[in-house]
C-alpha cells in the first residue's frame, strides 16, 4: 500500500516533531511529559503496523533525499532492522514512565532539556535501524553522539564535565572512522547501499578489505569493545534513566547493530571468512567479554559493574558474529532484545534504589530487599537472565550461541562462553545476597526504604515480564524476523 | 537591449549611487542610511539570483562595459562559479545590513553611522565587482575599493586597538596589492592583454618564459596575503577580533572567500590545469600548505581565551579547507572546495553573529566572563550549537557536505595520507566549538535576571542569526540542490564547458 | 660575455630601477619602525610598481599619447599602461590618506607614533 511507505518516516518524525514540542511547552510539566508519552506510543504504533510487513517478507523502503555520492538520504525497513527498532520503541515507551518517576522524585534541574534530548535520540536510534545506506546510518549514528552529550553531563558537576569530554572524544573519534571507511567503501564499490549477503567481495584487496573492516569496528565504538570501551563507564555518571535507555540499549546496540549490519549485508559471511576476519572479531570479543566481567567483579559501585557486565554482553554479540554460522548469527541477533530487556531491568532497578535510598554502592545495600521485596526480586530474576538460567530469556541466546560455536568450527569458544556464565555469576549473586539475604549495618537507616513509586515500578515488572515471555514465546515476533535475516543473508529460501 | 540585460552593470552602478545618495540623505537626516541601505543590497541580491538563474539556463552572460567589446574594452562575465559566489556574497551582505542596524548605533555610535553605511555600499561595491569582472586589472581596481573601506570600516570601532588593527591590515594589504600589480603587468608584458579570456588564449604560448612564472607567483602570494592564506595570514587575528561586529560579519564571510574566488580564477581559469600540473607543478605544495593551515588554525584557536579571536583562527583553518580543494584539483574535490566557500560564509556568519550579540548583551567577549550565558541567551547559544555542529562537520549540516566531497576527492586522487588529516583535523574544531558550548551551558556566571520575558536581543539581530543557522542545516539537508550548480562551476574551472 | 653583461644590466636598465626601488621601499616598510616612515616607503615601493609599468609601455622614438596632428599614424607610446598607472596612483594616494589619518588617530590615542614605543604603551594598558 502507499500508506505503507510512509510508517518509517513517520516513526523517526514522530519524536523529532515531539522533541520541537517538548521545547516550546517546556515550562508546563505534565504537558510536555503528555507529549513524550503520546510520541512514544505513536512512534510503538507505527513501528507495529510495519510488523506484520516485514514479517511476510517484505522489506518497506523509502527514498528521501539525494544527497552526496556515495548514498542517498534512504531508509529500509527490514526484518533485522525491526529487531532493533521494535526493542527500542517498546523500551522508549517503558523507560519515559521511569524517567518521569525518576526525574521528578529527584527533583532533577533541566528536565526539558533532558526530554528533548532523549526525543531525538530515539528518533536517531529508530534511524540507525531503518538506514538503506552507510551514509544515512552514519548521518543518525553522529547526531545520536551529539544529542547524548547534553544527557551525559546532566548534573553539571566537574566530574560530569570530564566525563562528558571522554564520552565524546570516543565517539566523535570513532566517527572519524566510520567516515574514513564509508569514504572508503564508496570508493572501492561506488555504492554504500546494504546488500543481504554482502556487496564487498571483489573490490579490493584481500589487505585493504581488512584494514576497512578495522576501521569499521573502530568506527562502531559504540559497541564498547576492548579496549575501546572507555567512555561507557565515563558515561555512567548519567541519571539513571539515560544510562538504562542509552547505555544499555540505544547507544550501545547502534553499535553492535552497526557491526552486524556490516558482516551481514556489507561483507557477507563468505568474505568475512575468507578475510579471516571472523578470527580476529573473535579474538576481540573473547577478550573483552572476559576482560570486562572481570573488571565488574572489582567494582562497587553498581551502575559501574552493570556497566562492565553490558561491555562483556555486548561481546556476546560479537562472538555470536565472528561463528560466521547460522547458528551464531541468530545467537547474535536474538542477543540483541533480550540483553537490552534485561540489561534495562537492572538499571531500572539501580536507579529505584538511588531514589529510595539515595545508596550507589553495593556495600551500602545491605538487607535493602526486606524492605524493597518487588525491587529485589526484580533484580535476581534479570541477573539471573542475564547468567543464561530459565525461565528468562536469556538462555535462548546462549544455547544458539554455543551451537554456533561447534557449528562455526571454533568449539575453543564455549570455553569462552562458560568462563563467562561463570563470571557472571560472580559478579552477579553477591549483588543479590547483599540485597536479600545480608543484614543491615545500621537498621534504622533503612526505615524509610520502601518501593519506589509505581511509575517507576510497573515498568520494571513490565521489562521482566516481557523477559519471560520471550522464554516462552521467542517467535514472536522476534526469532520469526530474525530467521527472515538470516535467511536473507545467507540466500536460503525466506521461510 | 532590455532591462534584466543590464542587470550586471547595475550590480555595480547602482550601490555606487547609493552610497552617494546616502551621503547627502545622511546628511538630511540619520534616520535614512539604513533604509537606502537595506533596499540596495536587497536588490541587488534580487539581481544577483536573476542572473544566476539566467547563467544555468543560458550559460555564461557576459556584459560589455559601455558598448565596448575586449581587448578594447572591460567585460563583465558571470558564468556558474562567480554566480554561485556572488549569490553567496549578497546573501551574507542582506543578513548583515539587517543585523547591522542595532549593532553599529552600539559599537560605533551615531556621529559616526553615516560613514559605517556608505563604507559599507562601497564594501560590496567593491566585492560584487571582483566577483563579475571579466578584467584581471579591474579586479585589482576592485580589489583595491573594497580593501580601502574595509580599512576604514576596521578602524571605526570605540576602541584604540582597532587603529592598530586597521593599520597593519593596511600596510600588507598594500604589499598584497603591491604584488598582485606587478604579477598583472608581468602578464601584460606576455601576452598584451588584460581579459582574462584573452589572457588564457595567448598564455600557452608562453608558458616557458620566467615573466610568466613571475607573474604567477606575484599574483598567487598578492591573493594569498588577501586571503589570509596560512602563513601570510598575520592581519587576520586582529583585524576581525578589534573590528565592530557587523563588519566582522562581512569581511570574514564574503572578503576573505572572494580572494579565494581570485586565486581559483586565475589558477584555473587563465593560467589553467595546464599550466599548473604540467609547467609550474605547484598543487602538491599548496596542498601541503593548505593541509598545515587547517591544523594549525585551528590549534591555535583551541588556544585563544576571547572568543572572536578564536572565531578568527577557525576561520584561517577554514581557508586551509577551501584551498585544500585547489591542491587537490579534480572534480570532486573543486566540488567540497565551491561548496565550503558558501558553507563556511554561512556557519561563520552565524558563529560571528553570536559573538557580535553576546558583546551587545553583555560588552565583552572574553570566554571567561561568558559562563552559564545560555541562561540568559538561549536562542543565540542554540544558533552557536548549530552552526558550531556544522562546524565540526555533524551530518547532515552544510559543513559535514563539504567536508564529504573534500574527502573524497582526496581519495579519488590517491592523496590517502591527505584525506586522513582532513578528517583527523576536522575533530580539532570540535576542540574550540565545545569549549564555548561547555562554558556557555555548563558553567555558572549568568542567571536569569527578575525573569522578565524579554527577547535577549533585538529582534533585527536574532532573525537573520537565526536563519543563518537554520540554513547550516537546511544546505545540507538540500545539498543536492546547489550541486547542480556548484558541479557545472567545478567542472568549468577544470575546462569542461 | 661584454655582450652578455650587457644585455643583463643595461638594455633592462629599467626593471633594475624599479626592482631597487622595490626593494628600498620594502625595507622601509618593514624594518622602519617610525609609522609614517613605513608609509612613505609603502609609497616607494608602490612608486616602483608604476615606473615598471610605464616602462613596459615604452615604444623607442615614440611621443606622449596626446593625439597629434597627424593623427593616428604617428608613434606614440602605448597608452594602456599609463591609464593603468593613473588607477594605480588614485588607489595609492587615497591608501596613504587613510593611513595617515589612521597615523593621526593612533597619535591622538597613545601619544606616539614609534612601533617599538608603541608595544611599550600597549603593555602599559
Amino acid at each position: 500500500m502507499g500508506d505503507l511507505n510512509l510508517l518509517p518516516v513517520v516513526a523517526i518524525a514522530v519524536p523529532l516533531l515531539a522533541s520541537v514540542l517538548i521545547l516550546l511547552v517546556g515550562r508546563y510539566e505534565n504537558i510536555r511529559e503528555g507529549v513524550t508519552i503520546t510520541a512514544a506510543v505513536a512512534m510503538l504504533g507505527a513501528v507495529l503496523a510495519m510488523l506484520p510487513s516485514v514479517l511476510s517478507g517484505t522489506r518497506i523502503t523509502v527514498s528521501l533525499l539525494p544527497m552526496v555520492p556515495g548514498g542517498d538520504f534512504a531508509l529500509r525497513v527490514d526484518a533485522f532492522g525491526m529487531v532493533f527498532a521494535l526493542t527500542a520503541a517498546v523500551l522508549w515507551l517503558l523507560n519515559s514512565f521511569y524517567a518521569i518517576g525518576y526525574m521528578r522524585a529527584q527533583r532533577e534541574h533541566a528536565q526539558t532539556r533532558f526530554y528533548f534530548c532523549f526525543a531525538v535520540a530515539i528518533a536517531a536510534a529508530v534511524g540507525i535501524a531503518f538506514s538503506e545506506n552507510l551514509l544515512t546510518l552514519f548521518i543518525f549514528y553522529e547526531i545520536l553522539t551529539i544529542i547524548t552529550y547534553p544527557l551525559v553531563v546532566h548534573i553539571e558537576t566537574p566530574e560530569a564535565m570530564k566525563a562528558g569530554r571522554k564520552y565524546l572524544a570516543y565517539l566523535l573519534i570513532g566517527g572519524v572512522f566510520l567516515l574514513a571507511a564509508l569514504v572508503l567503501t564508496y570508493v572501492l564499490t561506488g555504492t554504500t547501499t546494504f546488500v543481504p549477503g554482502g556487496f564487498l567481495a571483489g573490490s579490493g584487496s584481500a589487505i585493504v578489505l581488512q584494514v576497512l573492516f578495522l576501521l569499521f569496528m573502530v568506527g562502531f565504538v559504540k559497541a564498547a569493545w576492548m579496549p575501546l570501551h572507555g567512555w561507557l563507564p565515563a558515561a555512567m555518571i548519567a541519571p539513571t534513566p539515560v544510562s538504562a535507555f542509552l547505555h544499555a540499549v540505544a547507544v550501545v546496540t547502534a553499535g553492535v547493530f552497526g557491526i552486524v549490519r556490516i558482516a551481514g549485508w556489507v561483507y557477507g559471511m563468505d568474505l568475512m571468512a575468507s578475510l579471516g576476519l571472523g578470527t580476529l572479531l573473535a579474538l576481540i570479543a573473547s577478550f573483552t567479554i572476559i576482560t570486562a566481567s572481570l573488571f565488574a567483579l572489582t567494582e562497587d559501585n553498581l551502575k559501574l559493574r552493570l556497566a562492565y557486565s553490558t561491555v562483556s554482553q555486548l561481546s556476546y554479540i560479537l562472538l555470536g558474529v565472528s561463528m560466521l554460522s547460522v547458528a551464531g548469527m541468530t545467537g547474535a541477533m536474538v542477543h540483541i532484545p533480550i540483553h537490552a530487556f534485561l540489561k534495562i531491568t537492572l538499571f531500572f532497578v539501580a536507579g529505584a534504589i538511588i531514589v529510595s535510598t539515595g545508596k550507589e554502592y553495593i556495600s551500602e545495600m545491605k538487607g535493602i530487599g526486606r524492605n524493597m521485596p518487588v525491587t529485589a526480586l526484580m533484580f535476581a530474576a534479570a541477573a539471573i537472565g542475564i547468567c543464561g538460567l530459565p525461565p528468562l530469556s536469556g538462555i535462548i541466546s546462549k544455547i544458539y550461541l554455543a551451537v554456533g560455536a561447534v557449528e562455526g568450527g571454533m568449539p575453543v569458544l564455549l570455553l569462552v562462553l562458560i568462563a563467562s556464565a561463570v563470571l557472571n555469576a560472580a559478579y552477579f549473586f553477591p549483588v543479590i545476597y547483599t540485597m536479600m539475604l545480608e543484614r543491615p549495618d545500621d537498621e534504622a537507616s533503612l526505615v524509610t526504604v520502601s518501593e519506589p513509586p509505581l511509575i517507576m515500578l510497573i515498568p520494571i515488572i513490565l521489562t521482566v515480564a516481557i523477559s519471560i515471555l520471550i522464554f516462552f514465546y521467542p517467535a514472536m515476533p522476534f526469532m520469526d524476523l530474525i530467521d527472515i535475516a538470516i535467511a536473507e543473508i545467507t540466500g536460503s529460501v525466506i521461510p | 537591449m532590455t532591462l534584466i540585460d543590464h542587470l550586471p552593470v547595475f550590480l555595480i552602478a547602482i550601490p555606487i549611487l547609493a552610497s552617494l545618495l546616502i551621503l547627502v540623505a545622511g546628511w538630511w537626516d540619520r534616520r535614512f542610511c539604513y533604509p537606502i541601505s537595506l533596499v540596495t543590497i536587497l536588490s541587488q541580491f534580487g539581481a544577483a539570483v536573476i542572473i544566476l538563474m539566467q547563467v544555468m539556463r543560458e550559460g555564461t552572460v557576459r556584459y560589455y562595459l559601455g558598448g565596448w567589446a575586449p581587448p578594447l574594452g572591460i567585460e563583465l562575465a558571470i558564468d556558474s562559479f562567480n554566480g554561485f559566489i556572488l549569490a553567496t556574497i549578497l546573501l551574507l551582505s542582506v543578513a548583515t545590513v539587517i543585523y547591522a542596524r542595532k549593532s553599529v548605533e552600539h559599537e560605533i555610535g551615531p556621529e559616526k553611522t553615516i560613514a559605517f553605511y556608505v563604507l559599507f555600499q562601497l564594501l560590496v561595491t567593491g566585492l560584487v565587482g571582483m566577483t563579475i569582472t571579466g578584467d584581471i586589472f579591474n579586479l585589482y581596481v576592485f580589489l583595491e575599493i573594497s580593501s580601502i573601506a574595509a580599512y576604514a570600516l576596521i578602524a571605526s570601532a570605540r576602541k584604540p586597538r582597532s587603529y592598530l588593527a586597521s593599520f597593519n591590515y593596511l600596510i600588507l594589504g598594500s604589499i598584497a596589492g603591491g604584488f598582485i600589480l606587478i604579477g598583472t603587468g608581468n602578464l601584460y608584458a606576455a601576452t598584451g592583454a588584460l581579459n582574462m579570456l584573452d589572457i588564457a588564449r595567448l598564455l600557452p604560448a608562453s608558458f616557458e618564459l620566467a615573466t610568466v612564472h613571475a607573474g604567477f607567483l606575484f599574483l598567487v602570494i598578492g591573493y594569498s596575503i588577501k586571503a589570509a592564506f596560512f602563513p601570510l595570514h598575520i592581519w587576520l587575528p586582529d583585524a576581525y577580533a578589534e573590528s565592530p561586529s557587523a563588519v566582522t560579519i562581512l569581511i570574514s564571510t564574503v572578503m576573505s572567500k572572494v580572494s579565494v574566488y581570485a586565486l581559483f580564477r586565475i589558477i584555473f581559469t587563465i593560467f589553467t590545469t595546464a599550466y599548473i600540473v604540467d609547467v609550474f607543478p605547484v598543487t602538491g605544495f599548496i596542498l601541503f600548505i593548505a593541509t598545515v593551515a587547517m591544523i594549525a588554525g585551528a590549534v591555535i584557536a583551541i588556544a585563544q581565551s576571547d572568543l572572536k579571536r578564536m572565531l578568527a583562527y577557525s576561520s584561517i583553518s577554514q581557508i586551509g579547507y577551501i584551498m585544500f580543494a585547489l591542491g587537490v584539483a579534480n572534480q570532486i574535490a573543486l566540488e567540497g572546495g565551491i561548496l565550503h566557500i558558501l558553507g563556511h560564509a554561512v556557519m561563520k556568519g552565524c558563529l560571528f553573529m553570536v559573538a557580535g550579540l553576546i558583546i551587545y548583551r553583555v560588552g565583552t567577549s572574553r570566554l571567561s566572563d561568558l559562563g552559564g550565558i545560555a541562561k540568559v541567551m538561549p536562542i543565540s547559544c542554540a544558533a552557536f550549537a548549530l552552526a558550531g555542529a556544522s562546524m565540526i562537520g555533524i551530518p547532515p549540516t552544510i559543513g559535514f557536505m563539504s567536508k564529504y566531497y573534500l574527502v573524497l576527492g582526496a581519495l579519488e586522487a590517491g592523496h590517502w595520507v591527505y584525506a586522513a588529516i582532513l578528517l583527523l583535523g576536522s575533530l580539532l574544531a570540535v576542540g574550540y566549538i565545545w569549549r564555548f558550548i561547555e562554558i556557555a551551558y555548563f558553567r555558572d556566571g549568568h542567571d536569569e535576571g527578575s525573569g522578565a520575558r524579554t527577547l535577549e536581543a533585538p529582534a533585527s539581530m536574532l532573525a537573520p542569526m537565526v536563519a543563518l543557522a537554520l540554513l547550516c542545516l537546511l544546505l545540507g539537508i538540500f545539498v543536492e540542490g546547489l550541486m547542480e550548480i556548484v558541479g557545472p562551476a567545478a567542472s568549468l574551472l577544470l575546462g569542461g564547458a | 660575455m661584454i655582450g652578455s653583461f650587457y644585455e643583463l644590466f643595461f638594455a633592462r636598465y629599467n626593471y633594475w630601477m624599479a626592482i631597487i626601488l622595490m626593494l628600498i621601499g620594502l625595507y622601509a616598510l618593514i624594518a622602519k619602525q617610525n609609522l609614517v616612515k613605513k608609509l612613505i616607503g609603502l609609497n616607494i615601493f608602490q612608486t616602483a610598481i608604476f615606473l615598471f609599468y610605464i616602462s613596459l609601455g615604452e615604444v623607442r622614438g615614440g611621443t606622449a599619447p596626446i593625439y597629434l596632428p597627424e593623427g593616428v599614424d604617428a608613434l606614440y607610446v602605448n597608452p594602456l599602461p599609463h591609464v593603468l598607472i593613473l588607477t594605480a596612483i588614485v588607489v595609492g594616494v587615497s591608501v596613504t590618506a587613510v593611513g595617515l589619518s589612521l597615523i593621526v588617530r593612533i597619535h591622538e590615542e597613545y601619544g606616539v607614533i614609534d612601533e617599538a614605543d608603541l608595544l611599550q604603551e600597549l603593555r602599559r594598558r
